[in-house]
């Protein structure tokens, strides 16, 4: 949660200065301009894609004006206020940059051609002398499913290369990947204008005033209704301060609350056994799996007291239809698809799923964080969610790409994992695309070491991010309203943003961008694209027949129905809004449900970093702040991050309110601010994640990922607070709260004997803090057992 | 007031101190990179309470900043909106801002002008709402008539604020708890210096840890 601008400037009177809303825009010294056109879009943020006009006037972007659109209703959020301040921002890239003196030069102006054949010409090199998987492509779901598809075509066709990844494995892979396994499909299953229908919301680890504000009318309009409002977080979010139910959880250990929930559900009678025997497998496992979560044991693992896990439980076991919506709090996780399937576990129990405003809802973050994951630039998949090792599905795309099968790649590197193959040298050179590395990975320092290995490391971008200062050849993008396309939001819903002025200087898209690399790369005929709806029309041939078939989706069939739901088979088709409503989509038509057993985190507080760190968004920042930072309304609301603080933890230590303070974790240390409040567990402590350099939060982030999906654990880590008076290496722990180390262990010791199958965690302390698995002894998913050296696997088994 | 003239309602306990209304008024293009309606965070030292300000455009007594501006630079229009100084009348004496009882009057101490909220005259004289609202994610700042609130909204609107002997009958409304007849600011602050004199009451459960 935010504060109020004082905190960051004490001195100033923000009563009557007129100037603290931040830098005006450019461009608004000429105020009264009246807009020739309102262009009907969507807003770039975040993954709700609320509609809005863009005012237009002598071909430049002057403002907004709210737009009805079924899912924000007019509505939008500060960030969405100001996002058309990106076109025509001073600090836009106009031309392509490229270091000429080598690594340490400074980036100078260059012509296009010159960039690219630069490139092309390093990459043909490093391709000839150590294969095709020397170069990667690290890409991004904030752009058009356009851009995302032709970023994968342009990985597997033009480059011949393996790796490609997005950074939406930092995002949506876990819940995916629930989905998948549970379902067999990865979408949310129902619009967000079903939410007002439900009669109890569980909200699991998402701060959603702050992260979809836009969403918190349904909510309210569900409230409205008489709905309750159970909220598990760490931290009084704004949801939470109004909600019938805070549970406080501790971070990292939501398989015990929610198993503990499920057996409460179980022990009041309130299963919908009907619904399981009729439309779910494996419900008596986790019957057992969950019976040693009493409310007491989970007490002591997650630190919510009983009462309210068993008030929680009747709150949301006696509703119908009620709704889990669950967020990056339990997904950042090294547990993170277990925590999906154990939200999805409550929902199948209370026979949920496939209801009108019931089930479980996942809340895609970034903007096109569903498409970005559907069209084929993950390192597993090909467009229409189809996966890379099924051969039918290599063969479907290979001869619609018209490429022989043998040359479509493998299966290549996870994001997270694509940046230690750079520090070992094993990728040369990569091209990232609409991603910010140096702010969103966790610990930074080494992903730094990596990305100074490359040679040439090549970023697109219309900002000069914190990865673009490390980058060799700079290639300037397009901001969104400076194109057109479609994305997916969180529902699942289609949607088509329209271009409203031109870029830039020389600045490109970022597809054109990548045919013309492709054409210098001699591959051009594969990319034969005169617009954005060329590109469009061939990926809904490629995602025909898959899992998202956006087949049926015309832009003209977006424009009438304000958007279709994925899928729409047939050009008759009017989509899918509500899935599941009759049976799910692994072959038997029944859902799969997991017993979850209890793990914690990967690294835990031990004696030198007694607390919990969690990372996470304040309202006015989107991801890495390469765009919001940038602007100056939102600048002046949050421009520096700040460390929240219990005031009895506060007390303990010593520290003041503003007091500027060390956090350290076993990874380094960053000085910043303290703010003290009792909004958040005495236990634990919060650093917003979205500035970079000393200001970075991923300089303290554990990188443990996990272990089938590679999403890192941002949500928990060990770390310790000081004053900055401390020296940096005392080691004399302040031990406030390590009674709960010893405490905890043995309650999952506890659990862990009790539950079948589970395998206690070794728990070692080396490093001052406790590791119950680093990243050294986590398996690899690349490279893989699979595809070339394995028998390739049954497609039902594969839909993620 | 009629039924069905339309005005804002402001309902504290659903901001989320996002600041869309703060960063949509200055769209504006009659006060371009000013924003005349303020968020503020109650006291975040115990809560991420936060709370959208907006001018109340009094009523009853008709308003006080225009009642002590010596120059009668702050008009009412015919359907009650009180409207920002007039820029050719305003000497910047800031009587307004201290006869304010809501605190909303900005005073420009470059432009020596009072600003305030006039309900974005612009936008709502042609039918369209007040840009806060429209923008507001969580219906916080509502606009609309009574009527339609009261079929759709929890909470009771009540545009009755007493300070002590004098209370004032606005134009826009506050959303307070249920039956809860009019915001009674005395009232409040005398319970809350009870509250102080007992000690400090327990916020919250113990911890467990």
């Amino acid at each position: 949660m935010s504060v109020n601008k004082d905190f960051f400037d004490p001195q100033r009177d923000f009563n009557y200065d007129f100037e603290s809303a931040g830098h005006p825009a450019p461009g608004w010294t000429d105020a009264n301009r009246v807009p020739d056109t309102l262009v009907p879009t969507h807003c770039c943020f975040c993954g709700v894609q609320c509609g809005m006009y863009l005012k237009v006037a002598d071909g430049k972007v002057i403002g907004v004006e709210a737009r009805d659109f079924p899912h924000n209703r007019g509505k939008l959020c500060p960030k969405g206020v100001v996002a058309y301040q990106q076109a025509g921002h001073p600090d836009r890239l106009l031309y392509p940059l490229i270091r000429r003196g080598g690594k340490g030069g400074t980036l100078e102006r260059a012509s296009w051609d010159e960039a690219l054949d630069y490139v092309v010409s390093r990459w043909q090199r490093i391709q000839a002398e150590h294969g095709k998987d020397a170069v990667a492509i690290y890409s991004g779901s904030s752009m058009t499913n356009e851009k995302c598809y032709v970023m994968g075509k342009f990985a597997r066709v033009a480059l011949a290369t393996r790796h490609i990844d997005y950074n939406g494995r930092l995002c949506m892979s876990s819940a995916a990947a629930g989905y998948a396994r549970a379902f067999g499909i990865d979408r949310a299953p129902l619009p967000m204008t079903d939410i007002p229908l439900t009669n109890a919301m569980l909200v699991v680890g998402s701060n959603v005033a702050e992260c979809f504000p836009v969403m918190m009318q349904w909510i309210w309009q569900a409230r409205d209704r008489g709905a309750a409002l159970i909220v598990v977080d760490p931290r009084e979010t704004p949801l939470a301060r109004t909600a019938d139910l805070w549970l406080p959880v501790k971070p990292g250990t939501d398989p015990a609350l929610l198993n503990a929930l499920l057996r409460q559900i179980i022990t009041d009678g309130l299963v919908d056994e009907a619904y399981l025997k009729a439309r779910t497998n494996g419900w008596d496992e986790v019957r057992a799996a969950v019976a040693p979560f009493t409310p007491e044991a989970a007490e002591r693992l997650c630190g919510v007291p009983a009462e309210r896990i068993v008030a929680a439980a009747r709150l949301y076991g006696r509703a119908d239809p009620s709704l889990v919506m669950h967020a990056r709090g339990i997904e950042h996780s090294t547990h993170g698809v277990n925590n999906v399937l154990a939200c999805i576990n409550l929902a199948l129990a209370r026979g949920q799923l496939g209801k009108p405003g019931g089930g479980a809802m996942m809340i895609t973050g970034q903007g096109n964080g569903q498409g970005g994951r559907e069209v084929g630039q993950k390192a597993n998949q090909l467009p229409g969610y189809r996966h890379i090792d099924v051969p039918e599905d290599r063969q479907y795309i290979a001869d619609l790409w018209g490429i022989p099968v043998a040359e479509l790649p493998w299966e290549g590197a996870a994001a997270t994992e694509m940046v230690h193959l750079m520090a070992e040298g094993a990728i040369k050179s990569c091209m990232v695309v609409c991603s910010n590395l140096m702010v969103s990975l966790p610990d930074n320092a080494v992903v730094q070491r990596a990305l100074r290995q490359l040679d040439p490391l090549v970023v697109v971008d219309f900002f000069l991010s914190e990865t673009a200062e490390l980058a060799d050849v700079v290639l300037p993008g397009t901001v969104w309203c400076e194109d057109e396309g479609t994305t997916t939001n969180l529902e699942g819903r289609v949607i088509k943003t329209n271009q409203a002025v031109a870029p830039p200087g020389e600045a490109k898209p970022d597809w054109q961008i990548a045919v013309e690399l492709a054409e210098r790369l001699g591959r051009g005929k594969f990319f034969p694209y005169r617009d954005v709806r060329a590109i469009w029309d061939e990926l809904r041939l490629a995602s025909k027949g898959g899992v998202s078939d956006y087949y049926g989706i015309t832009w003209e069939k977006i424009d009438e129905q304000s958007g279709v739901f994925w899928p729409c088979p047939t050009l008759d088709s009017p989509g899918t809004p509500r899935l599941f409503t009759e049976r799910f989509a692994h072959p038997d038509g029944r859902a799969k449900m997991f017993p979850i057993p209890y793990a914690p985190p990967a690294e835990e507080p031990g004696e030198s970093f007694p607390l919990r760190l969690t990372t996470g968004r304040v309202v006015y920042h989107y991801l890495s702040g390469n765009q919001t930072r940038r602007l100056g309304f939102l600048l002046a609301q949050a421009p520096e991050p700040w460390v929240e603080i219990h005031p009895r933890l506060a007390d303990q230590l010593g520290i003041a309110n503003d007091e500027i303070v060390r956090v350290a974790t076993p990874r380094g240390a960053m000085e910043v601010k303290a703010l003290i409040a009792p909004t958040i567990r005495p236990d634990t402590i919060f650093i917003p994640y979205h500035w970079g350099h000393r200001l970075a939060a991923n300089q303290l982030t554990n990188p443990a990922v996990e272990p089938t999906v590679k999403i890192p654990e941002y949500k928990a880590c060990a770390a310790r607070v000081e004053k900055l008076a401390a020296t940096p290496a005392a080691t004399t722990a302040a031990t406030p709260f390590v009674v709960e180390t010893a405490e905890t262990a043995r309650a999952a010791a506890a659990v862990s004997a009790a539950t079948a199958g589970a395998d206690a965690a070794t728990t070692a302390i080396t490093s001052g803090a406790t590791e119950n698995f680093t990243p050294a002894n986590a398996p690899k998913m690349f490279p893989y057992a699979v595809g070339e050296t394995k028998a390739p696997p049954e497609k039902a088994g594969k839909t993620f | 007031m009629a039924a069905a003239v339309k005005t804002l309602f402001v309902d504290p306990s659903r901001c989320i101190g996002c600041r869309s209304c703060e960063a949509a008024c200055r769209e504006c293009d009659s006060h371009k990179g000013e924003s005349m309606v303020m968020v503020d965070f109650m006291d975040r030292d115990l809560s991420v309470a936060t709370q959208p300000t907006v001018c109340m455009h009094c009523q009853d007594p008709v308003a006080p900043c225009a009642q002590v501006c010596p120059v009668l630079a702050i008009l009412i229009t015919p359907d009650g909106v009180v409207q920002m100084a007039e820029p050719s009348r305003c000497i910047g004496c800031r009587n307004c801002v201290y006869a304010c009882p809501f605190g909303v009057p900005k005073f420009d101490t470059q432009a020596r002008l009072m600003k305030k909220c006039n309900l974005c005259y612009d936008r709502t004289s042609q039918g369209v709402q007040p840009y806060c609202s429209q923008v507001c994610p969580t219906h916080a700042l509502w606009y609309g008539d009574y009527e339609e609130f009261a079929n759709s909204r929890v909470g009771h609107p009540a545009n009755l604020t007493a300070f002590g002997e004098q209370s004032v009958r606005t134009r826009v409304y506050f959303v307070l708890p249920d039956e809860t007849q009019k915001l009674d600011i005395s009232a409040l602050l005398d319970e809350a210096s009870a509250q102080q004199r007992a000690g400090a009451r327990p916020r919250e459960e113990a911890w467990v840890l």
